[in-house]
């Protein structure tokens, strides 16, 4: 049982294969499945470069072993912008959201996950919903601004 | 980071997660939503030879109300709790979760996840003491209730038996009048707190019918300010005098002090924030 077998969709794809069972989310969606866009900080969930969709709700993948993944859709930032820039990655682009783009996938997904359930946030709402992404170099506002931006474009997409 | 390797286990019925945890003891853990526990075993400051997954066990999910108390199964998320109608008949609920970490840890930390772990420094437990609360707790003998003063016994250490599963927490409910409040000092929105307030205030016109008070990260356990209940039921509102009950609360804890703060300056905390969540208590109770 150290070895379990594993069925999970992965950006609309079916996946069924064994995994170590102390294999994280993160690990086998970056070594496994060569989905390198997930990235990795803290590794204790303190970061959340790693956050992506499950089953719609944005989680820290390094907080869960792949196992529990098991039945369930992971959304990773490939999944996201299989079409070009997402309407938020563009409003990155626009606002200078990134600089380094270390911890972008994660600001991404987060904000995805935000702007659909908030499509009329409040600053105070976008600076919560970004509290639990940590970014090292860029610097805040240009995201919250992207956040914004994406948010009055309508586009939780 | 890798954690130590373990066996998986991923029982979908309750009698063998139990069977499990009878076979290997210590060696064995069980998993919920994992949010505490894997960054412990990632960081390996823990490690076990098995893992006892709940997540199939359909029955450990869901909110009720029942027999006067909101009985909340052990493996709903922190963030349903927050949104769910049956748990608003006990505000303190939604209101601790907000400063539980971030949403996306609350997408996957559960309620029976953050008792069972009994971090002196988490914000149910201190709901659960504040509130009287009773854990329903399953062993190979049938389940029996914990009240909550008799179930957090250290930091990270319960009155469960280690083939015992917490299946659900009840918490009773409060009619009439009531204001609540919860409030701590963090570095950040999400961290731990250094020191927090949880309060509930049943006013009968402007007369305190019934309070509770817990404090938490001040100690190996949430404290439970019984003193400051008795003081403030019976009274009335307008005759308190709420920062003198801060100071005299802050005067009978003896915090622990690490490195984000020492003890001397959560005990300043605390006298700060007793009246501050008392005011902001009875202030919405007047107005219910």
């Amino acid at each position: 049982m150290r070895e379990v077998a594993l069925t999970v969709t992965v950006n609309g794809e079916q996946i069924s294969r064994p995994v170590e069972a102390r294999r994280t989310l993160a690990d086998f969606l970056r070594d496994d499945l060569s989905l390198t866009g997930t990235h990795l900080g803290c590794e204790h969930g303190v970061c959340g470069a790693c956050t992506v969709l499950l089953d719609g709700d944005a989680v820290r993948s390094c907080l869960m072993f792949a196992v529990q993944a098991d039945g369930a859709e992971v959304t990773t930032i490939e999944g996201l912008s299989e079409g070009g820039l997402t309407p938020i990655q563009a409003a990155f682009q626009a606002e200078h959201g990134l600089q380094c783009g270390y911890c972008t996938p994660g600001f991404v997904v987060s904000a995805h996950a935000f702007l659909a359930e908030h499509p009329d946030p409040s600053d105070e709402e976008i600076r919560e919903a970004l509290s639990g992404n940590l970014c090292r170099c860029t610097g805040y506002q240009g995201i919250i601004a992207a956040v914004k931006r994406a948010a009055s474009n309508g586009s939780s997409l | 980071m890798k954690p130590a390797a373990f066996d998986y286990h991923c029982p979908d019925e309750l009698a063998g997660a139990i069977t499990i945890l009878q076979e290997y003891g210590d060696e064995a853990k069980v998993l919920a939503g994992g949010q505490s526990l894997i960054p412990l075993l990632s960081l390996r400051l823990s490690r076990f030879d098995h893992l006892v997954d709940l997540r199939a066990i359909e029955d450990l999910r869901g909110v009720s109300a029942v027999d006067g108390s909101i009985r909340i199964g052990a493996m709903t998320t922190q963030a349903h709790v927050a949104r769910n109608e049956n748990a608003a008949a006990v505000p303190l609920l939604a209101r601790a979760t907000s400063h539980i970490g971030h949403y996306q840890i609350r997408n996957r930390g559960t309620v029976g996840g953050s008792l069972a772990h009994a971090d002196p420094a988490a914000e149910y437990p201190a709901v659960a003491m504040a509130l009287d609360a009773s854990l329903e707790v399953a062993g190979p003998n049938g389940t029996r209730r914990i009240s909550a003063a008799n179930f957090f016994m250290s930091t990270w250490a319960t009155a469960m038996d280690p083939d015992e599963v917490l299946v659900a927490a009840h918490f009773p409910v409060w009619s009439g009048s009531t204001g609540w409040a919860v409030d701590e000092v963090a570095r950040r929105v999400g961290d731990f707190a250094m020191c927090g307030a949880v309060c509930g205030i049943q006013l009968d016109g402007q007369r305190v019918n019934r309070a509770a008070l817990a404090l938490f990260g001040v100690g190996s356990v949430p404290v439970r300010a019984r003193g400051v209940e008795a003081t403030l039921t019976g009274a009335t509102v307008d005759d308190l005098d709420l920062p003198a009950i801060g100071a005299d609360v802050a005067a009978t804890l003896d915090p622990p002090g690490d490195l984000h703060a020492s003890g001397e300056q959560r005990r300043k905390m605390a006298k700060t924030l007793v009246p501050r969540v008392l005011t902001a208590a009875i202030d919405e109770a007047k107005h219910a």
